[in-house]
């Protein structure tokens, strides 16, 4: 049997037109538009064509990007709006942990303030009695529940906003990003709730962007991608599905900011110019481009697994980094050197040909050179690149200062910058599963 | 729009609860704390009776004598209904979390803003009484029976009109700034600091439209004056009136409730 079934539905907002913003009821009655004024103008569909369904008892994950259509949803579920077309049906009682401690009033007491939240939320006032020492208990707040609540902390507030919402028993959860109420103890008591859901057989339905406990707690995961449903199914599928997709959409977004050209000098290559003021400091992280210009760096890609241009890379992936040469004039003292900058400009690693050993690099016409890193074992983050030609004493011909920005991705949250190639092994009494590396 | 009524029933304890939230909360970390039921009506009564005893003195007929209990017996419901209106005006609005976020019957609130004017107009009685029986004004009982019967009237009129104002005021936000201004022409056009009588005939006439009319002329025959109630076929159609108003106040309510969350 299904707990919640959608059914083409489709959720319509209007925007504040111009004509609604000083639209008044003086011109709407005179104009006699009173029900015209009241019809949307200018809209657009935050959900279009949705249909799905959650059967009792499974844990249901929903994803997506902001302005995706996840709240809106959410909200369809709850009751809370209704949708412009087709259906959505919910069987038993539903709560919503949209948001938590909507309604209390700060001048009066917490003690107060559950009773009333519990029965805006449908209980009677008996059933809140029946519940309140364990709701006190699970909010943490014995000593302060006769306080008024506008003394509360901000995570007082929440702890015992979730802790009414949750103590109403439904048989439908919404739950829409609220884990984050409260320190570390709190969300494992939430979780452990959510666990205690989940065996009595209730259907949980989480609205995140923590994927991580998609993945552990969902049976199932949908995705929203600009009000339509993008997949639907297995959740470590779904959330592969929607990481890759996060994945392009900030290529395009680096690619694009990369498409601005690097400053250029106001004369490109003219050698008879003197060279422009070395850098000042080498670990200084300013972007920029300096150089005599004998030979210059014209172009530069960063190619991934697939031999394509990218600037998202999974962490351990390769990583190849090409430049485009080009001499004015035949040079012979040439050195090529590259760094990886991570965001707080850390110099990750650098290297050039010279450090390596290299002697007489020399250049005539035009040519391409490969850096390739076979494993880019760096941890999640953005990280900028650094690529030069320069003379062996040091002075620059092209120097490109973390002029190019790639992505590196990883599901892992470890710390540090280098994630070295490593496992883990245990043996004798130790047990410990789920390592996802 | 029946179910719906009949929904609003399971909800009577939130309705209670949150009329003795109001209470509380209005005068939390105040001095006189619930004693400000008494002493503004209170209060009240005396600028009016300062006006017009001292600033204008004999500008009332002497039927009217004492004066300043004759202003109460209108004032004191006049100040439960304009206040309930003006507060019912901004109270979805001011709710706006809660009708985002919680899945309750908004005319709810509404409903509370009223409910919680007519408990300090309860307060306001005990003050009337006092005066009745300082100024001994003769008690008939059978007048006074009345009096919950007009109590319940301008209950129904006051609910109807704030489900109709709190519903259109998620809209068009001009209602609230209106309505001050209204309820003052409104305060005017209700013999409350005049009596009925004294209104010139082609006037008269206009303020018999006025529903609050009847309402002030009953409260002031039930209390006030040792007659007997003759104003009682006038109130009995103010209150079927009102019946109306509060079906169609009802109806604007529901018909607007699902753009209320996108609005507030």
């Amino acid at each position: 049997m299904n707990a919640i079934e959608v059914r083409g539905v489709r959720k319509t907002y209007r925007r504040y037109g111009r004509r609604k913003q000083f639209g008044t009821l003086k011109s709407a009655l005179l104009g006699g538009r009173l029900l015209r004024d009241l019809r949307p103008d200018e809209t657009f569909d935050a959900l279009r064509g949705v249909s799905f369904e959650v059967p009792a008892g499974q844990t249901f994950g929903i994803v997506g990007r902001n302005g995706s259509g996840k709240s809106t949803m959410l909200k369809l579920i709850a009751g809370i709006a209704r949708p412009t077309e087709g259906t959505v049906m919910v069987r038993g009682r539903v709560s919503a942990l949209i948001e938590l401690g909507a309604g209390f009033h700060p001048e009066i007491s917490g003690r107060e303030n559950v009773y009333i939240n519990g029965m805006m939320l449908g209980l009677t006032k008996r059933e809140v009695a029946a519940r309140f020492d364990e709701i006190v208990g699970f909010a943490e707040l014995e000593e302060f529940i006769d306080a008024p609540v506008k003394t509360y902390s901000s995570g007082m507030y929440m702890r015992l906003g979730f802790a009414v919402a949750i103590h109403v028993d439904p048989d439908v959860l919404l739950v829409d990003e609220v884990l984050a109420v409260g320190d570390e103890a709190f969300t494992h008591k939430c979780l452990d709730k959510f666990a205690e859901f989940r065996r009595r057989g209730r259907t949980v339905l989480l609205v995140t962007h923590s994927l991580d406990l998609v993945t552990r707690f969902c049976d199932e995961a949908l995705w929203l991608d600009a009000g339509v449903v993008r997949t639907h199914g297995d959740p470590r599928r779904v959330i592969d599905a929607y990481l890759q997709d996060v994945a392009k959409a900030e290529n395009v977004a680096l690619e694009h900011a990369a498409a601005a050209p690097p400053p250029e000098p106001v004369a490109p290559a003219e050698p008879s110019e003197p060279s422009e003021p070395p850098p000042p400091d080498m670990f200084k992280a300013d972007e920029g481009r300096w150089g005599s210009r004998e030979v210059e760096i014209v172009g530069v890609d960063l190619v991934g697994r697939d031999g394509r241009p990218t600037h998202v890379f999974p962490s351990g992936d390769p990583l190849e980094i090409r430049l485009h040469v080009r001499a004015h004039q035949p040079v012979t003292d040439l050195v090529f050197g590259v760094g990886i900058f991570n965001a707080e400009g850390v110099c990750c690693y650098g290297t050039n040909t010279q450090i390596e050993g290299a002697t007489a690099g020399s250049l005539t016409g035009t040519g391409e050179v490969r850096f390739a890193i076979d494993r880019l074992d760096l941890v999640d983050g953005t990280y900028k690149l650094d690529v030069a030609a320069h003379r062996e004493n040091g002075a620059a011909y092209d120097y490109h200062r973390l002029l190019y920005t790639i992505r590196v991705t990883s599901r892992l949250r470890d710390a540090g910058i280098f994630r070295p190639l490593h496992r883990w092994t245990f043996s004798g009494g130790v047990r410990i599963s789920g390592l996802q590396s | 729009m029946l179910t719906n009524l009949r929904h609003l029933l399971r909800y009577r304890a939130l309705i209670y609860s949150l009329v003795a939230r109001e209470l509380k909360a209005r005068y939390r970390g105040s001095v006189l704390g619930f004693f400000w039921s008494f002493v503004n009506p209170l209060l009240l009564l005396l600028v009016y009776t300062f006006v017009f005893t001292v600033v204008l003195p004999g500008v009332h007929p002497p039927e009217l004598e004492p004066f300043a209990l004759f202003l109460f017996c209108g004032i004191l419901p006049w100040s439960w209904f304009s206040s309930s209106l003006l507060e019912a005006s901004n109270v979805l609005i001011a709710g706006g979390n809660l009708i985002r976020k919680v899945l309750f019957p908004a005319e709810v609130l509404p409903i509370v803003t009223v409910l919680a004017g007519l408990v300090h107009f309860c307060f306001g009685l005990p003050i009337l009484a006092a005066f009745l029986v300082y100024y001994g004004v003769p008690i008939v009982p059978s007048d006074l029976a009345w009096f919950p019967i007009v109590v319940l009237v301008q209950l129904v009129l006051t609910l109807g009109l704030a489900l109709l104002l709190s519903a259109l005021a998620v809209h068009f936000r001009d209602v609230r700034d209106l309505l001050s201004n209204l309820l003052t022409l409104w305060f005017f056009a209700t013999p409350i600091i005049y009596a009925l009588s004294q209104a010139p005939s082609s006037v008269r006439g206009f303020l018999n439209l006025n529903p609050f009319t009847h309402l002030a002329v009953s409260y002031q025959e039930v209390l006030f004056r040792a007659g007997p109630f003759t104003e009682w076929p006038r109130l009995l159609a103010v209150g079927a009136g009102s019946l109306g108003v509060f079906a169609l106040g009802y109806l604007v309510f529901d018909r607007l409730r699902d753009t209320f969350a996108e609005e507030v």
